[in-house]
């Protein structure tokens, strides 16, 4: 359900009396509706689903979570040899 | 694989009218007119110039490989081709993928009453490029044109004949447990190219077709290694449907590596859009080859070495478990089936 | 791609992984929501890797699926009239109403389109002001404000051509219904992250409470969902019961006020029947009377039509998580994404046919 897909806002416009803008997909651009996203500025990412700008990705909790089990990551890898995923896999 | 920059230095010729008229394909004056200004100077050659109701062909010693497709694709023109570079690139494809040299094609139209013969004029010069690039001639042809709204602008069908040379034995049914699967470069570049320049979906910057004929590949691969056991082009259905035919016909399994698989960024961003997985999109200058594992280094190095195949990977391996069905391991140590597709891909939301 | 890649990382998934399995002491079941989730989960094999004490349950997150055999047969009766120009999402046009899908209608001369927004819908009746144009109005939350606002700009445009078939079906009454079913199993849910990115989470709060069970607003990749399941049975293993954020990139606890707002001035809340399901009081939306001239039920004359879903199937058990799709005598043998007998194998992303596509060597490597 509710495919939505990460892209950088690189142009916004007016368009049929709606606020739209150009999203960056890695190298595909495509419209998307911006009505939901009052706030969104160029340069930042959004989601989208079925043409419309659900949300500002947030680059901070974003990059907070990963850290969080990058650094776990590391602790583990001190503490204990990294058992292999198929160790424990469903046998 | 070019963006039609041919119809600057072929200006159209002068013709009676601008558009296809029904008279064109009648048979009479205008048929004549249309062969001789339009497509004698494309294509023209001893044979075709002829204009028998057949091309009489002495063919070198060898068997023989005959093949034919017909060409429908909406829109006509789209990113990095249109449907006439298309039609010959995928006939001289087809008869490739079983180590022939392609040397001959007949083209066959159906025409749209009304279609403007400058449209036609630009796909006639971009066949007549494809058709010196992969060094094969058109022979001979046939133009039907049909009511207004009963075809979409134009239809092609292509059939080519080439000879296989002696000692290269290619067949889907070959596939042993052991051997290596290549593929030629990215995935999905002509589906998504296709899918991205179609009205209604509000795609501003497209990504290329890859169409591109692979006969002089083939021969590169088939001097380095004249043992490959199967070569197929991923066209429609894309690789995921390829590999399930090669499957099938040997009766093995294959196994992919999930990350190996070559998709350019902007395709990628496109599938994940429209929710559409890149193994089941369609290529139009890509190849799978199926090679004993011990040579497998060497045709992907002889791949590497050409312009049409820079980013060959090697994609898996033929095992004989699950034979008939084709898996994946996944990033973090799963595995699942990828399957045959059920239809077309449609853009999806969930 | 930025915010993809990352979240596709193999270590993370093992390290997160490798958690979960220290902190597990006991058998749960947690069901993932949404459809999206479920496909994630097969695709990459989260299911196989897991401690065998997590059993994933796949919930009933997929409109595609819920969307009842009436509304196919509305859809269809409708698109076959040659007066209209039907649009869909893509994903609709394959599903099976009582006796063909709306692929078939198109080859029989109906004029059906896949658009990829509701706004193409609306662009396809401002260049067709002869044809009624009408577009098939699916989905959860996350897609109700693209909708809303296709109807809301139909209005201000005074466009008459424009109307919806609409078959909108809301989360929160779903996920109660399912715990408060005597033959419930699921001690705690996956939420959908993208349902919560336009809804926050509020609304979850007394669901929590109420049932006690933890609820994780959840995202997509690998590492989302391992991050989800690990937060679950951490709360699981200690005893809580609560609401937790894992998609914090995504969802703020009071969701997409904007889209809140359009969506309640269009919409109402009504009763919908769920395929396979039944009717869940108050867990749909449906067209309010201001913008009734845009509800092609009415419009079209079709709220009349009712159908009776076969029994044959037992998608609505798999949808409750009480049973798997292998457990089904006719999976993979009368029922295939081929010839789906109903909704869980119909979508792609139905629990059915993500077993079907993904799974079918299970007796090998599980």
């Amino acid at each position: 359900m509710c495919l939505a897909i990460p892209g950088r806002v690189v142009k916004i416009f007016s368009e049929g009396g709606l606020r739209m803008g150009h999203i960056d997909y890695s190298g595909t651009i495509s419209k998307a509706c911006l009505e939901y996203v009052p706030d969104i500025r160029e340069g930042q990412y959004t989601l989208v689903h079925a043409g419309f700008a659900l949300t500002i990705l947030d680059e901070e909790e974003a990059r907070k979570s990963l850290e969080t089990w990058e650094e776990m990551g590391e602790v583990i890898q001190m503490d204990e040899p990294q058992d292999s995923l198929r160790d424990s896999a469903r046998s | 694989m070019t963006d039609f920059p041919e119809t600057l230095s072929c200006p159209v010729p002068i013709l009676d009218h601008d558009t296809v008229q029904l008279a064109h394909g009648a048979g009479g004056r205008l048929s004549a007119q249309l062969i001789e200004k339009l497509f004698l100077p494309r294509f023209g050659n001893d044979t075709l110039n002829r204009l028998e109701d057949q091309a009489t062909l002495t063919l070198p010693s060898g068997r023989v490989s005959f093949s034919t497709d017909t060409y429908v694709v909406d829109p006509i023109f789209f990113p990095g081709g249109n449907i006439g570079e298309l039609a010959v690139n995928g006939t001289v494809n087809d008869i490739a993928m079983n180590g022939a040299t392609p040397l001959f094609l007949s083209v066959g139209f159906v025409l749209e009453e009304g279609l403007p013969l400058e449209t036609l004029h630009r796909i006639l010069v971009s066949m007549e490029a494809a058709a010196k690039r992969a060094g094969v001639q058109i022979v001979t042809g046939d133009t039907k044109v049909v009511n207004k709204g009963t075809c979409d602008q134009l239809y092609i069908n292509t059939s080519g004949i080439g000879v296989v040379p002696e000692g290269v034995h290619l067949s889907a049914a070959r596939c042993e447990p052991g051997d290596q699967v290549l593929l030629s470069g990215t995935i999905a570049d002509h589906g998504m190219a296709v899918l991205t320049s179609r009205k209604g979906l509000s795609f501003q910057s497209r990504v290329h077709s890859d169409t591109a004929a692979l006969n002089h590949l083939v021969e590169a691969l088939l001097e380095v290694c004249p043992r490959i056991h199967a070569l197929r082009d991923p066209t429609r259905g894309g690789v995921a449907t390829t590999l399930n035919e090669l499957a099938a016909a040997s009766r093995v399994g294959i196994q992919l590596r999930g990350d190996s698989i070559p998709v350019k960024p902007d395709v990628r961003g496109a599938c994940e859009i429209l929710g559409i997985d890149p193994l089941y999109v369609a290529n139009e200058g890509k190849l799978v080859a199926v090679v004993p594992g011990s040579e497998a280094e060497a045709v992907l190095t002889a791949m590497r070495s050409r312009p049409e195949a820079r980013e060959a990977q090697i994609i898996g391996e033929v095992v004989s478990d699950h034979p008939g069905t084709v898996t994946m391991t996944t990033g973090l140590g799963g595995r699942r089936i990828v399957d045959m597709p059920i239809g077309e891909q449609l853009p999806r939301i969930c | 791609m930025k915010y993809l890649d990352e979240f596709r990382n193999p270590d993370l998934a093992q390290t997160i992984l490798s958690r979960i399995r220290s902190l597990t002491t006991r058998p749960w079941v947690i069901m993932e929501i949404c459809g999206g989730q479920t496909h994630s989960i097969i695709r990459n094999g989260i299911d196989q890797i897991l401690p065998e004490e997590i059993e994933l349950v796949h919930g009933p997150g997929c409109p595609v699926c819920v969307t009842p055999l009436e509304t196919i047969d509305k859809a269809i009766a409708i698109a076959g009239r040659p007066d209209v120009i039907f649009t869909s999402f893509g994903d609709m046009l394959r599903v099976p109403g009582s006796h063909k899908d709306l692929l078939m209608v198109k080859s029989e001369g109906g004029d059906v389109r896949t658009v990829y927004s509701p706004l193409e819908a609306l662009q396809i009746a401002r260049e067709n002001p002869h044809k009624e144009v009408v577009f098939f109005a699916v989905g959860f939350e996350t897609t109700a404000p693209g909708n809303a606002m296709a109807i809301h700009r139909a209005q201000q445009e005074g466009l008459t051509n424009f109307s919806e078939l609409v078959s909108h079906v809301l989360v929160p009454p779903a996920m109660e219904a399912l715990l408060s079913s005597p033959h419930n199993r699921v001690q705690a849910y996956l939420a959908a992250g993208h349902v919560c990115t336009i809804m926050g989470w509020e609304e979850y709060e007394p669901i929590a409470r109420k049932y006690q069970v933890p609820i994780i607003p959840t995202g997509f990749e690998p590492v989302d969902i391992l991050e989800g399941i690990y937060l679950a049975v951490r709360q699981l293993e200690t005893g809580r019961h609560e609401v937790e954020n894992q998609y914090a990139r995504s969802v703020r606890r009071e969701g997409n006020r904007p889209a809140q707002e359009l969506v309640a001035r269009v919409y109402e809340i009504a009763p919908r029947k769920w395929r396979g399901i039944g009717e869940i009081p108050a867990s749909g939306l449906r067209i309010r009377d201001a913008y009734a001239a845009f509800d092609a039920e009415k419009k079209f004359f079709v709220d009349d039509i009712q159908v009776q879903e076969p029994e044959t199937c037992i998608s609505g058990v798999i949808l409750q998580g009480l049973k798997k799709p292998p457990q089904c005598p006719a999976f993979g043998k009368e029922c295939t994404p081929q010839t789906p007998l109903g909704a869980t194998m119909v979508s792609s992303e139905g629990a059915c046919a993500a077993y079907y596509r993904y799974q079918r060597l299970a007796p090998e490597t599980v």
